[in-house]
């Protein structure tokens, strides 16, 4: 009987990238988010069904969110509610905006010792940045063995777990001790659909900003009446931390240029089925480091 | 992402229906859970809201999970391995969905860990998860089973299998044997109460079960010995967790092919007595069969949709002499009258299951408390309603779902019969649902008597006296003068048959039909009230009205007593 484990998804509500149209980007060359829906990022999703299916496996387990963004981004939360997670915590502050990935990692990992958790996983990378630097951060913010690329805990021990990476070449088990930080990659199994007596549950489920948006409404009586509803909003001061290492002021990203790259085809080979003709071509795809 | 239920816009119309403000007060009985369970509505918008909620949800598996597995499952299909059913891969994938979203036990109350779901949720879910895969709802609908337990089982087994079910646990109805199809008054397989064990045993045969291994199966049996019918037959429920049954076969099927249709072999088998003896058929069997036909009503209305979409999309696809083949009138046409009678069934399957649902409820209420007069007149009121328009959602949903499979077909020419395109299968699939939960003809037999005792007249003058747009006031005179034909057709044959005994079985099919016609264009036409779409079924539909009550009129008015002779001939044959 292994101890229960108190975890802690990284998620991230981004523009849904994936169905970009002709307003997707301003014309300053920065993403449009009015114009793109929000949505929960993939690989998070991946995370998430990690820790449910550990919550699944080890009894007495808990299962948050903890995400960082304007409040239509408890969103998520919520939705990660519906599917099993049992709250979560949304970091929300003016003077958190405009943060690279150093300055989120810096606010997440304060965030995190505030929360505390045995175990905090996250997808490897958003689709709108791309950078995969987040989860790493985070991990060597609090000091904690990170296990990236993760795709499936095999075992979970006393006081570690035994994960499956997938490389690029292979996969890859690991054992790490705990706490830990682990990255989902996209081929970790999908998030499990939303169960419709969750949906029923937490649809109400709010951040205190939204209550106080609507007071009279039946959210608002329903939330003031029961706690598993509160969906914890947290400000750079109860966190604690140093504002100058948040937002613009603690993110040394600056963005020079944005250029459209697109591919040309230059030249065309025709090759013949034969064996040795494709042998040829890997050779020189392997001299040209297109391979290999 | 697609969603069966968002891209939908009749099923929206019909989950916001007037009557779901009674249906749901009755349902919920005044909100009196509302503190006691968090699923529970605190009122009827929250009620509603939830109820948008889910069937979205639903929506979403049927199209994400349930739909891109349906061509798999239907090749794969289930198989028998050492007396027990294995289900194809598929399907598999499909029950983990459905369960892992919790939608088991949608309409079952929340104390056995149900969502206490109004019915006509139920029937949306089986006819979204139909269009999605018409063989995957033969095995998730059946938890419908689990309604007649809630409705006759002793609290002990409600708590037992009522809250396995809400988990999950898949049901079938074991009533049909080698010699009892139709005719279920001959069923033979035994149950003998053990003194010894302190159980009854069932041994005997079923055949053609659909999803016989199954974890609950309610089996009707012979427990009064020395007897030969429908008298001596009791209803038992059987745990497959205790033994004693195994699946001697699967049949080979030419549609639904992922659903195991089994042949059962018990061997002392132990079972409950469910309610009391001898009232099995009479009793428990007519209620199971009335919501099996009423879930075949879902299925078949689900099956519709996928023929009609397959069928619209490939019109707008392809092309012939310069242009989509939809530019011809003959496929316009053609598909417009599919939708109409897509929209027609609709309407029909749910008014049905609004009347099915306000009985159904007075009578969970009745159980709780004595109802009022009032309430008592409701009952019947709907009582008698529930039971006219049930064989008629049956029977014309499922010859719908037979000829809009058709035209699917018949729209892709050629491409259409290989089996490149979903059509075939679905042509496949749709080719039992006028068969099976009682044929077409026994429907019709189950609905004359609603003909000539006036339920459905009465019902449709009070349809007549609904308040209507403009523009349907047209279509609604049209539907009187029709009316008042039938009427003469029906006394007619009420005056030949007095002669001629079976003058009105003769004409039994041509009266039902042109009578549930009637009903259905008033139907839509009352529709057009929440949206125009519905002016346009109506006109279409009153069309084919129009056309159907003179056929038979001209059928009917122009036959006389010696027809039943010249029909009976053939029995001399062969």
């Amino acid at each position: 009987m292994n101890k229960s484990l108190k975890i802690v998804v990284l998620a991230k509500q981004v523009p849904d990238t994936r169905n970009v149209g002709k307003d997707a980007m301003t014309a300053e060359g920065t993403v449009n988010r009015a114009a793109l829906p929000a949505i929960f990022n993939p690989e998070d999703k991946n995370a998430l069904e990690l820790a449910l299916r550990l919550k699944d496996e080890v009894a007495g387990s808990t299962v948050h969110i903890l995400t960082m963004g304007p409040q239509r981004a408890a969103d998520i939360i919520r939705d990660a509610m519906y599917r099993g997670a049992d709250g979560g915590y949304l970091l929300s502050d003016r003077k958190f905006a405009g943060s690279d990935t150093l300055a989120t990692s810096y606010a997440l990992s304060c965030a995190l010792r505030t929360i505390g958790a045995d175990l905090i996983i996250a997808g490897r990378q958003a689709i709108d940045g791309d950078t995969a630097q987040v989860g790493s951060q985070v991990a060597e913010k609090l000091g904690l063995p990170q296990v990236t690329y993760a795709e499936q805990v095999v075992e979970v021990k006393p006081s570690s777990l035994v994960v499956r990476r997938r490389l690029e070449r292979g996969v890859e088990t690991v054992e790490t001790p705990l706490p830990a930080v682990i990255t989902v990659n996209a081929s970790a199994p999908e998030v499990r659909p939303q169960n419709a007596r969750l949906v029923m549950k937490y649809k109400y489920a709010m951040i205190p900003s939204e209550i106080n948006a609507t007071p009279d409404s039946l959210a608002a009586k329903m939330t003031a009446e029961r706690d598993y509803l509160k969906i914890v909003e947290l400000t750079a001061a109860d966190i604690p931390a140093d504002e100058q290492q948040l937002g613009l002021s603690g993110s040394p990203t600056k963005v020079k240029k944005i250029e459209n790259v697109v591919f040309q085809a230059k030249e065309a080979k025709r090759l013949d089925a034969a064996d040795e003709s494709i042998n040829e071509l890997m050779v020189e795809l392997i001299a040209s480091h297109t391979l290999g | 992402m697609a969603n069966f239920f968002l891209d939908n816009k009749d099923l929206q119309y019909h989950l916001e229906h007037p009557l779901m403000q009674k249906i749901v007060e009755l349902k919920e009985r005044g909100f009196r859970e509302k503190d006691l369970y968090d699923t529970a509505p605190q009122n009827y918008e929250d009620a509603m809201d939830s109820y948008r909620r889910v069937m979205e949800l639903t929506g979403e598996v049927c199209a994400d999970v349930i739909a891109p597995n349906a061509e798999g499952v239907d090749k794969e299909g289930p198989r028998v391995v050492n007396g027990r059913v294995e289900y194809a891969s598929g399907t598999v994938e499909n029950m983990k969905a459905v369960n892992s979203a919790g939608l088991s036990g949608l309409t079952l109350p929340r104390r056995f860990g149900g969502s206490n779901f109004p019915l006509i949720c139920f029937v949306m879910a089986n006819e979204m998860v139909a269009r999605a895969d018409a063989s995957f709802e033969n095995i998730w609908g059946l938890q419908d089973c689990a309604e007649t337990l809630n409705e006759f089982a002793s609290e002990e087994q409600k708590m037992k299998y009522l809250s396995w079910v809400c988990q999950g646990a898949t049901c079938a109805m074991d009533l049909t044997e080698p010699d009892a199809g139709s005719d279920l008054g001959a069923v033979m397989l035994k149950a003998t109460w053990s003194e010894e064990k302190q159980t009854w045993l069932l041994n005997g045969v079923k055949r053609f079960i659909t999803n016989g291994d199954g974890e609950v199966s309610l089996v009707l049996a012979r427990t009064e010995e020395g007897t030969t019918d429908a008298r001596g037959l009791s209803m038992l429920v059987y745990d497959k967790r205790n033994g004693g049954m195994k699946v001697r076969r699967i049949e080979n099927k030419l549609g639904i092919k992922g659903s195991p249709t089994c042949e059962l072999v018990f061997t002392d088998a132990p079972a409950e007595l469910v309610g009391d003896r001898k009232m099995g058929l009479i009793k428990y069997v007519m209620s199971l069969m009335n919501a099996a036909r009423l879930g075949i009503g879902a299925q078949s209305v689900g099956l519709c949709e996928a023929a009609y979409r397959e069928a619209l999309k490939y019109a707008h696809e392809r092309q012939q002499f310069g242009k989509d083949i939809i530019k011809f009138p003959a496929l316009s046409e053609m598909l417009t009258n599919m939708r109409a009678r897509l929209h027609g069934a609709r309407a029909l399957l749910y008014e049905t299951s609004r009347f099915v649902e306000i009985y159904k409820q007075y009578t969970h209420i009745s159980h709780e408390r004595s109802l009022e007069g009032e309430e008592r007149q409701e009952m019947k009121f709907y009582n008698r309603l529930a039971d006219g328009f049930t064989p008629l959602v049956k029977l014309f949903a499922s010859e719908y779902a037979n000829s809009l499979a058709y035209d699917a077909i018949q729209i892709h020419g050629g491409s259409g019969f290989m089996k490149d395109y979903p059509c075939e299968r679905l042509y496949r699939d749709a080719r039992i649902m006028n068969i099976y939960e009682g044929t077409s003809q026994l429907q019709v037999v189950a609905a004359i008597n609603a003909v000539t005792k006036g339920t459905y007249m009465e019902q449709i003058v009070r349809y007549e006296a609904l308040e209507y747009v403009e523009a349907m006031q047209p279509i609604v005179e049209k539907m009187k003068a029709l009316r008042m034909r039938v009427e003469a057709m029906i006394n007619y044959v009420e005056s030949v048959n007095k002669e001629f005994p079976q003058f009105k079985d003769l004409h039994a099919r041509r009266l039902v039909e042109s009578v549930g016609h009637i009903i259905i264009t008033l139907l839509l036409a009352q529709q057009a009230k929440a949206d125009e779409q519905y002016a346009a079924d109506a006109k279409v539909f009153a069309k084919l009205t129009e056309a159907y009550v003179a056929s038979a009129e001209t059928y009917v008015m122009n036959s006389t007593g010696e027809d039943v002779a010249l029909m009976s001939e053939v029995q001399e044959q062969y």
